[in-house]
């Protein structure tokens, strides 16, 4: 398993001990509010609502049993005994005090972890699938390149003053479970003729201008990553608009020029970037490749897994949801949800994480991912364990078997806590959950993504959403617009407004309407939300959406 | 003047604990939103903030938060004041 090197442990103390400093002086009054914001949000510190906010990197998702029993530790002895993952794969700690944090940030680095770049006009955490070395459909564990791109980024000289924050995702698998086009830069491991690559996408991104990634190369040999994205974050640094920071993002850039002259603008800057890398990449990145090695995997009989699922229908049903392929036939991936219905989506309480931590330790190599749909992750179960396994989950609250349902919502904080949301999307989660929960209708409607964010930045991914909710402030009054069609895989596609807002009560019965149309207009149970809109289009289901109001409109 | 003037109450955060706070009439930061001063007056608002602004040993981000005067002493005239007054629509997790 990856351990940071001295180096990085040392820089991560030295960054503590430079931040507990800055507090200092800030609450001496050494220095001034607009003097400290930029110093605090590089170190992740927000101040939302009702709270300052500390948002911890957990780099690509990846965490161990020993670091998720901290978490916890900071929670309950900083925080109010929770904290909330998010869809980039960190965990985000809403009560602190500023007086508090230098310690938290000692009490993360004790355990290798930090909250450097969380924040800021920065090169972010470098998101992946949360099912990295662990899956049947992978081509290569892209953790050793997130790592090496960690490692490149952490105060990169040259990319200290960007026009914008930069996101990087990378995806190892057929399917891509880290919605790489939805980022400013893509990375998806291709293999061709035995040589392992990347396709690169560029200029994705959601927020107020939602774009899709465009390729920029289809063919990236992996030994060219690091100059390569050197070259792209270059050209944006110099072509990127600093006039408008709504028009300041590489999409954006991308979308101006065109993407053959941002490619032209990339390849003119790659030789001599190509040049100065002298191999000490390759040297890095061939550890961590050996640091990333999957773990030995005991040899194990699932044939007793295969018959509690006949005699034991909770378990039947959980598995179902929660057990995808291992690439070792006697293991299995095992993803544990954070949407038990009418909890706060995303949200865990110290003692879950403490659960997770001894399971993880228990049943899956000390393991733990955070998924960008914001559960967690156990990727090397042994299908022997997983009925041991299920019992401690549910009698710690962690077994509910809705992953990929209708309950299994991506929502950001919005308006409970965040200081740039227009509407509220928590309490809207909770009642969709228990709505669709207590009418019955949960596993008949099948596969479908909710995606909610509370306003047009877009943090609860609303535009990749089967149904999409984006609340708004209308004169006043929440108001919350729906979208149709969204898709954050490798069909990935943006769904569109399907016609003028909702009230915050009115949301709910809309979404029965059109659901209730879906199992209507559906072929068969087989055929999904997604594929029936896909189709018939959205007509139908637009109807079914404002039946109502077209009902008062004609009074 | 460029902007309508709305009326309402000074608040912030406070610095060392980030939790909301308003300004009352001796000029005091106070967690309650009913406690606050009541600000009609676009000139007197305009002072009381520059007050609230040079205190940055005590507060950040201080703004005039629009309110309107109930029987009991301000009330919030917009969602997101209410939230900020009352704390998370939701329940906490754990608590």
């Amino acid at each position: 398993m990856f351990q940071p090197s001295d180096f990085d442990s040392a820089a991560i103390r030295a960054r503590a001990a430079q931040f507990r400093s800055q507090v200092a002086r800030r609450l001496d009054g050494s220095l001034t509010e607009d003097e400290f914001k930029p110093l605090r949000l590089m170190n992740g510190l927000y101040l939302q609502l009702h709270a300052y906010m500390l948002r911890v990197a957990i780099p690509y998702g990846t965490i161990s049993a020993r670091q998720m029993r901290q978490l916890a530790k900071i929670a309950d002895a900083w925080d109010r005994g929770y904290g909330h993952f998010t869809t980039r794969q960190n965990i985000q700690f809403n009560w602190p005090k500023l007086v508090d944090v230098p310690d938290m940030i000692d009490a993360l680095a004790d355990v290798g972890m930090h909250a450097i770049q969380t924040s800021g006009n920065a090169i972010r955490n470098t998101t992946t699938d949360a099912f990295a070395g662990a899956s049947a459909d992978e081509i290569a564990d892209p953790r050793p390149y997130a790592e090496l791109i960690r490692q490149w980024s952490t105060d990169h000289p040259e990319f200290q003053f960007l026009p914008r924050k930069f996101k990087i995702a990378i995806n190892g698998a057929r399917a891509d479970r880290a919605a790489i086009r939805a980022h400013d830069v893509g990375l998806q491991l291709v293999e061709r003729d035995g040589e392992i690559g990347f396709q690169v996408f560029v200029g994705g991104g959601l927020g107020r201008t939602p774009m899709i990634g465009k390729e920029l190369r289809d063919f990236l040999p992996a030994s060219d990553l690091l100059p390569y994205l050197e070259s792209i974050v270059a050209a944006w640094n110099l072509a990127g608009r600093r006039d408008n920071k709504y028009k300041a993002r590489i999409k954006i850039t991308v979308h101006e020029l065109g993407i053959e002259a941002f490619s032209d603008l990339v390849e003119a800057e790659f030789p001599a970037r190509r040049a100065a890398f002298k191999g000490a990449d390759q040297a890095i990145l061939a550890d961590l490749k050996a640091q990333f090695a999957p773990p030995a995997l005991p040899s194990r009989e699932s044939a007793s897994f295969e018959t509690a699922l006949n005699v034991d229908a909770l378990l039947r049903d959980w598995a179902a949801r929660s057990v995808s392929p291992h690439h070792n036939p006697d293991y299995a991936v095992v993803t544990i949800s954070l949407k038990e219905h009418g909890a706060p989506p995303g949200d865990a309480t110290s003692d879950q994480m403490r659960l997770l931590a001894d399971l993880a330790e228990r049943y899956g190599q000390s393991e733990l991912r955070i998924s960008h749909e914001q559960n967690v992750i156990l990727p090397h179960v042994a299908k022997a364990d997983l009925p041991a396994l299920f019992e401690s989950l549910r009698k710690g609250g962690l077994a509910t078997a809705n992953i990929g349902l209708t309950s299994d919502i991506i929502a950001c904080p919005g308006m409970d806590y965040c200081a740039l949301a227009t509407a509220r999307s928590i309490p809207l989660a909770q009642q969709i959950a228990t709505h669709f929960r207590d009418l019955g209708l949960e596993s008949e409607i099948g596969t479908l993504k909710i995606k909610i964010s509370g306003c047009i930045n877009a943090c609860g991914h609303h535009h990749l959403g089967h149904i999409g909710i984006l609340g708004l402030d209308r004169a006043g009054v929440e108001n919350y617009q729906i979208t149709l069609g969204g898709d954050a895989t490798e069909t990935m596609a943006l769904g569109e407004r399907a016609g003028p807002g909702f009230a915050y009560t009115e949301v709910i019965p809309a979404l029965e309407r059109l659901l209730r149309a879906y199992l209507d207009l559906r072929q068969s149970q087989s055929e999904s939300f997604l594929d029936a809109l896909r189709r018939l289009g959205p007509e139908p289901f637009k109807d079914a959406l404002y039946q109502e109001a077209q009902r008062h409109a004609a009074q | 003047m460029s902007k309508k003037f709305t009326p309402g109450v000074i608040s912030a955060n406070d610095l060392r604990e980030g939790h909301v706070v308003y300004m009352n009439d001796a000029g005091q930061w106070v967690l309650r939103l009913k406690d606050a001063a009541f600000l009609d007056d676009p000139v007197i608002a305009e002072m009381w903030l520059n007050i609230a602004n040079a205190q940055t040993e005590k507060v950040v981000g201080a703004y005039l938060a629009p309110a309107t005067l109930g029987p009991n002493g301000p009330e919030p005239a917009h969602f997101r004041e209410a939230f900020r007054a009352t704390g998370p629509s939701i329940e906490l997790p754990g608590i």
